[in-house]
């Protein structure tokens, strides 16, 4: 059991206030969207969120059964989709989830990751390089490096943009297949997605 | 999924590796250092290659060559990683000394593939030959060592600002002060015929900038690279 709790979280960009004193408390098996117009904050909420950058004020702290831990501690169970993240064009798709799955200390198997292609719509494209890719299908192969550490708390910034009603389709049902174990926030203004989550928090008002 | 535990050496070379195929597709680094060096050197060779230059200035032109030459190449490292976005996935998938010795090892075979390169053309062209072929491939060596941990977090550090190519030169040249006056030095004692006694103050020098650059790389990489 996993648990993020964000304690009086604020942020100012010098005297521009982004938000202040955010409280949020989610355990394994809630999900949460995070909704607000551009220039609310949502993309650095999440980025407070997984330990890519300092909130002015508060804090966020992660627990797995009660014990506290440290970003390096929780790193492994973490996984993030989102338009600023890339993959490594120079690399095709079997490779870039091969280092992946490495650097996090993952052996998969060829069969894994076989598996994982499937699972987001790129079943037979594993020699392709990234960079070949549309940026739908980039978009599906970031899904799969993200869901190859198997993570228990996983976060979406823009969780289907780029995506035809097929590859949404099975972003809903990859969602929905982690909501009953894992901790999931979404940062979302598709009210579609709304639907993916427990609660919504609105950021902006 | 099935897993196994895999040690931190593995998960270094595996940034490594990644780097060094990501490189032998793309030769944006390799291309850059090499043109340099090469131009560099041919433009030394005809402006002061028949004024018989001293050993010592050939020393210095050696180290020259070298420096600007990785200062052309090394920060792509990082700034690659920054530009295409790459960059996250990996600060989300291993703590920062994973990354800063995977990307020091790919900076330090870099400049050894650059000197493996460079060395036989600078004796060829400049016409002087080391004397004491041990010391001068050890200084090499701990050069390339040194050259490379430095180069490594400066180019962190300078893959988040917007004026990147010149602030890492500038930024590079007084950290690699003391390396280059070392290397300089124990070069000319190699060329001239010197014994070992008399490069030792510099090696001694050497070594100590080598371990104490790296141990602090290592420590403050995280700082740098995390936020």
């Amino acid at each position: 059991m996993f648990e993020l709790e964000l304690k009086n979280v604020s942020k100012y960009f010098g005297a521009r206030k982004v938000f202040e004193n955010i409280n949020l408390d989610l355990k394994s098996g809630q999900s949460l969207a995070i909704a607000g117009p551009n220039g609310s904050g949502k993309t650095t909420l999440l980025r407070i969120i997984i330990g890519l950058m300092v909130p002015t004020g508060g804090e966020v702290l992660f627990s797995k059964e009660k014990q506290k831990l440290d970003f390096d501690s929780y790193r492994p169970f973490l996984s993030l989709v989102g338009p600023y993240l890339s993959l490594y064009g120079s690399l095709t798709a079997r490779e870039n989830l091969k280092f992946i799955s490495k650097v996090n200390g993952l052996m998969p198997s060829e069969e894994d990751i076989e598996k994982i292609l499937e699972q987001v719509g790129l079943e037979g494209r594993g020699n392709d390089y990234f960079s070949d890719f549309s940026s739908g299908m980039q978009q599906r192969l970031k899904y799969a490096a993200a869901l190859i550490k198997n993570p228990s708390i996983l976060i979406f910034d823009e969780p289907t943009s780029n995506l035809d009603d097929e590859g949404k389709k099975r972003v809903f049902d990859i969602i929905n297949r982690y909501r009953p174990d894992s901790i999931i926030i979404i940062a979302t203004n598709e009210k579609e997605e709304y639907s993916l989550a427990d609660s919504i928090y609105k950021l902006g008002e | 999924m099935p897993t196994r535990s895999i040690s931190w050496v593995s998960k270094t070379l595996a940034v490594t590796r990644k780097d060094i195929v990501s490189e032998f597709r793309t030769r944006y680094a390799i291309n850059a250092i090499v043109m340099f060096a090469l131009v560099t050197l041919t433009v030394i060779s005809f402006s002061v290659g028949l004024l018989s230059p001293s050993k010592e200035i050939l020393s210095a032109l050696f180290w020259v060559i070298l420096f600007f030459a990785s200062m052309s190449g090394l920060a792509q490292a990082f700034i690659k990683e920054e530009e295409t976005g790459t960059a996250m996935i990996l600060r989300l998938s291993c703590e920062g000394s994973i990354v800063f010795f995977g990307k020091m090892l790919f900076n330090f075979l870099l400049l050894l593939t650059l000197s493996i390169l460079v060395v036989p053309l600078f004796i060829v062209f400049l016409k002087v030959v080391p004397t004491d072929w041990t010391l001068f491939i050890g200084a090499v060596l701990m050069g390339l060592i040194g050259l490379s941990g430095a180069t490594t977090i400066i180019a962190a550090i300078v893959s988040k600002a917007s004026v990147q190519g010149a602030l890492f030169t500038v930024l590079s040249f007084p950290v690699l002060l003391p390396l280059l006056v070392a290397v300089i030095e124990i070069t000319t004692v190699s060329f001239t015929g010197g014994t070992f006694a008399d490069a030792s103050a510099p090696l001694q020098l050497l070594v100590a900038y080598d371990v104490i650059m790296i141990t602090l790389s290592s420590m403050l990489f995280d700082f740098v690279w995390r936020i």
